[in-house]
């Protein structure tokens, strides 16, 4: 057969699901004020919901390795560029007379 | 790799193979060893779906990057002006956002069934049925968008000359309005072009050009459509719901 798992109805309505709970709890945690920690749950879940959606609905859980080296250079040099760019604005002055 | 057609080129020679590939009715399947939508540059249909499907992952890891600048941006103006972040996005309508971020999610789950349809050679039928839905879903959130944005005119809060800001920080708030309208403008022609695609893809199916044996035209948008939902998953939390525990404004 060219390439392809085929998933079961049932685990992609699972999926699914899931990540309605995820955005049901994620929208809740938004009217409490936890301090930065809002941001740490918010981006949390996030990360697990694009991760599902990859995983499954993109079925890269059934790829190739290829497949998964390839999509995961794409996040892994996103997190490079904002690594990178906030150490740079994150230092600026923090040596006497070099701010701007 | 066990199918009739996968086996086919090196099955004994062929050489009748070029004879045989003549034009002739596409599911005559019993008079050529080819599948037609094989190409002759593939060994076999495994082999192409697997390089159709690693050349959309390209693509999409450039999209990542292409968005990626815009979350970059975000990052730093809001590192930048965290009140004003708040304040801004305190007036944004989180309810419609939730809705929306619901209908794309469903979407998603109905782009997969498309998919799955294809994949297990439902009829055209229901293959057409999924990707209608996931059309009707796609033009419900911009519907849904169309309404924020005009209310966004309404009440001036788009920024240019005409930007009005009652709150504590109108500059900070201005740069939060202009990142917004990048993001959720990039992402809303990419929704479109989705939308676009999906037209093509239901248009091949109607004419039943998918079965288990060839799906990668469904596999492949499918690919573009779910980025397109992963997108919207990270710019629904970072610009709806920074601001709701927020009280002051």
């Amino acid at each position: 057969m060219s390439a392809g798992h085929v998933a079961p109805i049932k685990m992609y309505v699972a999926i699914f699901m899931a990540l309605m709970v995820g955005t049901i709890v994620t929208v809740a945690v938004a009217f409490f004020d936890f301090g930065y920690m809002n941001n740490v749950i918010m981006l949390a879940i996030a990360v697990t919901k694009a991760l599902l959606v990859v995983l499954f609905f993109m079925h890269v859980r059934w790829g190739t390795r290829l497949t998964w080296v390839v999509a995961g250079a794409g996040f892994f040099w996103l997190l490079i560029m904002f690594t990178l760019t906030m150490a740079d604005y994150m230092t600026r002055g923090m040596i006497a007379g070099t701010l701007r | 790799m066990s199918d009739s057609y996968s086996q086919a080129p090196t099955a004994g020679g062929m050489p009748g193979r070029v004879a045989i590939q003549t034009p002739g009715n596409p599911h005559d399947g019993h008079s050529h060893p080819h599948h037609p939508k094989l190409q002759h540059h593939f060994d076999d249909m495994a082999q192409q779906a697997e390089a159709s499907t690693l050349g959309m992952w390209v693509f999409l890891v450039t999209e990542i990057m292409f968005f990626g600048g815009l979350f970059m941006a975000y990052l730093l103006y809001r590192w930048a002006n965290p009140m004003g972040f708040q304040e801004a996005s305190s007036h944004l309508n989180v309810w419609l956002g939730a809705f929306n971020t619901a209908v794309l999610i469903f979407s998603s789950l109905t782009m997969a069934m498309a998919v799955r349809a294809a994949q297990t050679s439902a009829p055209a039928k229901s293959q057409v049925m999924w990707l209608v839905a996931t059309m009707i879903l796609g033009a419900v959130f911009l519907g849904v968008k169309v309404v924020e944005y005009a209310d966004k005119f309404k009440h001036h809060t788009v920024p240019g000359p005409h930007f009005v800001w009652d709150g504590q920080y109108p500059a900070a708030a201005e740069i939060f309005y202009s990142i917004y309208f990048c993001m959720t403008g990039l992402h809303a022609v990419h929704m479109v072009i989705g939308i676009g695609i999906m037209l093509w893809i239901t248009w091949m199916a109607a004419r039943r050009q998918f079965d288990s044996n060839y799906y990668t035209p469904v596999e492949v948008a499918g690919l573009y459509w779910h980025f397109v939902d992963i997108v919207w998953i990270f710019l629904f939390p970072l610009l709806y719901l920074i601001g709701r525990h927020y009280g002051g404004h």
